[in-house]
């Protein structure tokens, strides 16, 4: 019950959120505050985001083949490669090195 | 002439985009049914919520054993940033009546991003409805197909599936980092993080990683 709980707040605060930008007035998004605060935002969430789905199992700290996959993403970004062939190639890697 | 090249140009990159986005759909509805969520909710969150990034985040943290709390709450927070784009599509395409509501479903990181990119060419419409079309079928195909056959090929981490995800962010996040500022910015959010993992709740690390960082930003910006 909790798990459809999550998901249908989710998904009803995630649509509420992308209308909200067509009703809000833009002024209010104009404050120096707000759009260093907005723009940061993701930025800094996807990178915990990534830190933790790499580097953490649970609790714990591990460090396995999901590295060696971001580095090869983090390598092929660098090289401005498409989106496409950053992912397969990471996932690939991560593959590879996990069968070892 | 010119009318039918970029017609052609628009559909070209939609396509690709969309098929770009799919082996992260894998991969989420993979992570998805790891996660324990049946097929209807995984169905569900692609068809409502239709954004990766917090798609990802609320099923990786519900995986891993964190609080649904953490998980909710990282997930709206990644949605804010639509809002920001909903805006701007607003002023680019001034839609109005039931159409607000459609665009406003399918503005995402994607859509925005072709929509502005044909603005000097007057075709942003035109690329704003072929991205947001072919990145939500290919988008929600992909989810089905991973989280019906994921499983079958094997656990995330031996299809490699587990790290799609961080990828995807990566590519994601590269054209924002574009100064050092920034760079310092995301790199400390990501060692708040891993430094809070063995003391905090399973989830927490992201909010306060990205919080935190967010916050030292705005005081040292003063």
């Amino acid at each position: 019950m909790k798990l459809w709980l999550a998901v249908v707040v989710a998904c009803a605060g995630c649509a509420a959120l992308k209308l909200a930008g067509f009703v809000v007035p833009s002024r209010l998004l104009e404050s120096h505050l707000a759009r260093r605060t907005l723009e940061a935002l993701p930025v800094t969430l996807l990178s915990a985001l990534i830190a933790v789905s790499v580097f953490a199992t649970g609790s714990h700290l591990t460090l396995d083949s999901r590295a060696a996959g971001l580095a090869v993403a983090l390598v092929l970004v660098t090289m401005r490669a498409p989106f496409l062939v950053v992912v397969v190639a990471a996932c690939a890697t991560a593959a590879g090195v996990h069968a070892l | 002439m010119t009318r039918t090249a970029a017609e052609r140009r628009i559909r070209n990159r939609a396509l690709t985009i969309g098929v770009s986005v799919t082996p992260f759909g894998l991969s989420f509805g993979a992570v998805a049914v790891e996660a324990h969520l049946n097929l209807i909710q995984v169905c569900l969150l692609s068809l409502v919520l239709f954004s990766g990034a917090s798609q990802f985040a609320l099923v990786s943290i519900i995986g891993a054993g964190g609080s649904y709390f953490s998980a909710v709450g990282t997930a709206l927070l990644l949605g804010v940033r639509n809002g920001l784009y909903g805006a701007r599509i607003n002023v680019l395409l001034r839609p109005s009546g039931w159409r607000r509501l459609v665009m406003a479903q399918v503005t995402i990181d994607e859509s925005t991003a072709m929509a502005v990119s044909e603005a000097p060419s007057g075709h942003s419409a035109r690329a704003f409805w072929s991205t947001a079309l072919s990145v939500y079928v290919l988008w929600n195909v992909s989810t089905i197909i991973g989280a019906l056959v994921g499983n079958a090929l094997g656990s995330p981490a031996t299809t490699g599936l587990d790290v799609a995800g961080p990828a995807a962010f990566i590519a994601l996040l590269a054209p924002r980092l574009t100064t050092l500022r920034m760079r310092l910015v995301a790199l400390g959010s990501g060692v708040i993080a891993l430094v809070t993992v063995p003391v905090v709740p399973v989830g927490a690390p992201i909010l306060i990683g990205g919080l935190t960082a967010v916050a030292l930003l705005l005081v040292v910006d003063r």
